[in-house]
């Protein structure tokens, strides 16, 4: 098993909700990535959990900056520290709203100019800092306080999308799995060039179960297939573990999706389109690790 | 060295004396010779900066901000719509007390379309945090700028500095440009608050009622402190290479009956209106404002007072004359003219100053059938 | 001041001729303006150069209502623009090649640029380059000095061909 530093840089009691898992993704992250490290943070909830002035519950530099402007931000400082003769890693710690939606223009900009830096997107599929409203990664049938009735749109795959710029380094993670999560971080920084890790990040509030859970719904994720965790090294694909397993032999949907408040009564139609959505994303990336696409 | 440059090659020569860190730009009429340039002069290696061709101006002023909190010089250009497509990020380098320089070339905004000169651009930014200064000369775009960063990196500034030449009329025109030898004039950057990974703390995080406004009161100060650093900054540029430009740029003043206060490429072709006038017998002086922001101390007093604003608020009232109404307690007689690239001649000029109607506002060329 | 209109089609070097009469002015110690004015113009639209010299420096920013002389490199603009509009009484016209059209009796003078750019084989993207010869011809009319117009050239050009075509606009043309 992977050897996780004990230093934390992310402080005890900050004003994350119960059950957050995204700070438990940070957590990782930041002991993956350790001390030369500078944090770029658009607004998401991570930018309240940070703490309020003048406290800060990070042990690295954190720069906040306006919400569509994350990746661009990156690029100035990435060049300013590389030009300096500096190697700080420059992590742009992002949710899925200033990933998908606002921010998508600059980290495309971004990862087209090859800026050496890793972008993390937490995603708890909703504008969760402003109390869940849809977001461009919100699923199909998930109840937001825009979408009352339910989603009726597809969730944007943003991985596709950054896949199209041929990043060096790109993964899927899940703040339930923290070792495969560290080892993706770890192996990320390792690589010059623009990387992207998509960690999914259940979130009690928003999801709507209880906080204890949240390890758990994680795991449902993968497990149901709902979640895949793979990574992209130079174009070439491996699905990790516990999804290869899922792929197998997943279990119901239903057991991911029952015990979250956001599905409930969710059509019938809604979960086969959940359904079938995650079985195809799984059968192109099988595909593709097999070298067949 | 002499020679014949437009507008923005100058500026695009005094960025690369300067040669800052970071560059973060994109194109943008009538701003893309200075990117081009400095693209050209990074390619050729006679510009060692790091250049960032950003795929928006918003992304321009946000990795000029990345880079500069790290400690690094940046510079950037834009115009118009690009100047207002970032205008969330130049609140964010004010604020983050950046100095960062930029240079906008004044341009209207759509719609109809129109790439001409116009301020209303730059005065929609006043309210920002940035120093803004407009030029109206090739070689005061030069001069300008190399003095720009030394003010903006000064301790007890530390705000972003906008640098205004007007569009197609100064950007695009060709004159004499003595280019100087920096030598020790813009010594490295060294801002106290720059990026230490030894030493981390947090830039700009949520912060309270009860704090919030001391950083806003902290930006107030500077822009006022600013004035003293204008004044010695512009002294030792004179001391050393032998030109000065004031806050304002004033011509007959001293015993003018009227003065026609304006920005820009028009307040230098009032000048020649005032000749004109002084020939016809009329004591007329010209007021060019160089710094809107911190806005300087206009001695007007017991003078009839044209402004020429190339800029408008709706239903307000031309932007300048009300500066010089409110810090004046003036009656101007207030000629919005210039917009959209609009022909002003100092005939024109002189004809404003002539037929003046004070505490009256006019439209140049509007008429009851336009 | 002495105040020059250039009319040209986009694409034959007008903005250059202007810029780089400026400049040779400038090598003669005087001071100079060249602008041209920016409309939305591609490749072949007729676009207007303007050119102020002067022993003083020029404060003057607005387009020339009343020139001195008028410069054309392209007759045919003659066809759409009234070229003639403004010019001073007692101003010049020097245009490039013959003389077809009624100059209303200003002064005119002609040398034929294109054939002197063809003859050197002057030729960027096809067409002929004009604006170096015409420099040559307003050296022989007196606005610059000939050694100020060949310095501008060459601090501009490296093709030694362009002093040479303004050289040629020197001698042929007749005053």
């Amino acid at each position: 098993m992977t050897e996780i530093p004990k230093e934390e840089y992310l402080f005890k009691c900050t004003s994350a909700c119960a059950g957050c898992s995204s700070s438990l993704v940070l957590r990782y992250v930041l002991k993956a990535a350790g001390p030369d490290t500078v944090l770029v943070m658009p607004a998401c909830c991570t930018s309240v959990i940070q703490g309020i002035y003048p406290n800060t519950a990070m042990n690295v530099p954190v720069y906040n900056v306006a919400f569509a402007a994350a990746a661009a931000c990156a690029s100035g400082m990435s060049a300013a520290f590389r030009a300096a003769k500096k190697s700080t890693n420059v992590i742009v710690y992002a949710g899925d709203g200033g990933t998908v939606d606002i921010g998508i223009q600059a980290l495309s900009g971004a990862f087209e100019r090859r800026t050496d830096f890793l972008y993390i997107c937490y995603d708890n599929e909703a504008y969760g800092n402003t109390g869940m409203q849809r977001s461009g990664a919100t699923p199909t049938g998930a109840r937001t306080t825009t979408t009352p009735g339910g989603k009726p749109d597809t969730k944007k795959d943003i991985d596709r999308i950054v896949e199209a710029h041929d990043p060096p380094y790109m993964a899927t993670a899940c703040s339930a799995y923290p070792h495969d999560l560290f080892k993706k971080v770890t192996k990320a920084l390792s690589i010059r060039g623009p990387k992207f890790i998509h960690v999914l990040a259940p979130c009690p509030p928003g999801w709507r179960y209880p906080t204890e859970q949240t390890v758990e719904m994680g795991k449902l994720a993968v497990k149901t297939g709902m979640w895949v965790l793979f990574e992209r090294e130079y174009g070439k694909v491996t699905i990790n573990g516990p999804s290869r397993a899922a792929m197998i032999k997943p279990l119901p949907v239903e057991e991911y999706l029952g015990p979250q408040g956001r599905f409930k009564g969710i059509s019938r139609e809604a979960v086969d389109a959940l359904v079938s959505l995650a079985r195809r994303n799984a059968k192109r990336l099988s595909l593709e690790e097999e070298g067949v696409c | 060295m002499l020679t014949i440059a437009t507008g923005n090659k100058a500026v695009a020569a005094a960025v690369k004396q300067v040669s800052p860190e970071v560059i973060a730009a994109y194109p943008i009429t009538p701003q893309t010779e200075i990117v081009e340039q400095i693209a050209e002069y990074v390619t050729n290696g006679e510009l060692k900066s790091q250049y960032i061709p950003v795929e928006s101006e918003h992304s321009a002023m946000a990795a000029c901000i990345g880079a500069s909190i790290t400690g690094a010089r940046t510079f950037t250009a834009t115009s118009s719509h690009g100047l207002l497509y970032m205008h969330e990020m130049v609140n964010w380098a004010a604020g983050g007390r950046l100095p960062i320089v930029m240079a906008n070339v004044n341009r209207a905004l759509g719609p109809g379309w129109n790439i001409w000169a116009e301020h209303t651009d730059s005065m929609q930014e006043r309210d920002t945090g940035w120093l803004q200064v407009y030029v109206s000369t090739v070689q005061e775009a030069y001069d300008t700028t190399l003095m720009a960063f030394r003010i903006a990196e000064h301790n007890d500034v530390l705000l972003p500095v906008m640098v205004n030449l007007d569009g197609f009329s100064l950007s695009h025109i060709n004159q004499s440009l003595e280019t100087v030898d920096l030598g020790d004039f813009i010594p490295p950057l060294r801002l106290p608050h720059a990026i230490d990974v030894k030493n981390p703390r947090g830039y700009g995080p949520l912060t309270g009622p009860e704090d919030y406004f001391k950083f806003r009161w902290d930006i107030e100060r500077s822009m006022r402190d600013s004035v003293k650093v204008i004044e010695s900054i512009e002294n030792e540029f004179f001391r050393r290479f032998g030109r000065s430009y004031g806050f304002t740029d004033d011509y007959q003043c001293e015993d003018a009956d009227v003065v026609v206060v304006s920005m820009g490429t028009l307040g230098k072709e009032a000048e020649v209106s005032i000749d004109l006038l002084r020939k016809e017998g009329i004591k007329a002086g010209s007021m060019r404002i160089r710094w809107l922001r911190p806005f300087p101390k206009l001695d007007l007093k017991g003078r009839d007072v044209v402004v020429i604003d190339r800029d408008y608020s709706f239903g307000y009232g031309g932007i300048l004359a009300e500066a010089v109404r409110s810090t004046c307690r003036a009656e101007p007689y207030s000629v919005i003219a210039g917009l959209g690239g609009q022909e002003v001649t100092y005939d024109d000029i002189a004809g404003f100053i002539r037929g003046r109607r004070p505490g009256e506002e006019s439209w140049f060329g509007v008429t009851p059938d336009v | 001041m002495y105040e020059i209109r250039i009319h040209s089609r986009g694409g034959q070097g007008g903005v250059t001729a202007a810029k780089l009469l400026a400049l040779a002015a400038f090598r003669d110690h005087k001071y100079a303006t060249a602008f041209p004015f920016y409309g939305a113009e591609r490749r072949g639209a007729p676009v207007v150069s303007f050119v102020r010299i002067d022993e003083s420096p020029i404060r003057v920013y607005s387009q020339i209502k009343k020139p001195d002389l008028i410069v054309v490199l392209d007759n045919s603009i003659m066809d759409v623009v009234d070229v003639l509009h403004g010019l001073r009484p007692g101003g010049k016209v020097l245009l490039n090649g013959t003389l077809p059209h009624d100059m209303k009796g200003f002064q005119t003078l002609s040398v034929d640029l294109t054939t002197i750019a063809l003859r050197l084989n002057l030729v960027v993207a096809g067409s002929p380059i004009l604006n170096t010869p015409v420099i040559g011809a307003l050296a022989k009319m007196g606005i610059v000095s000939m050694d100020s117009a060949k310095s501008a050239i060459s601090e501009m050009f490296s093709d030694d061909r362009n002093v040479k075509a303004a050289e040629a606009a020197f001698q042929e043309l007749v005053l």
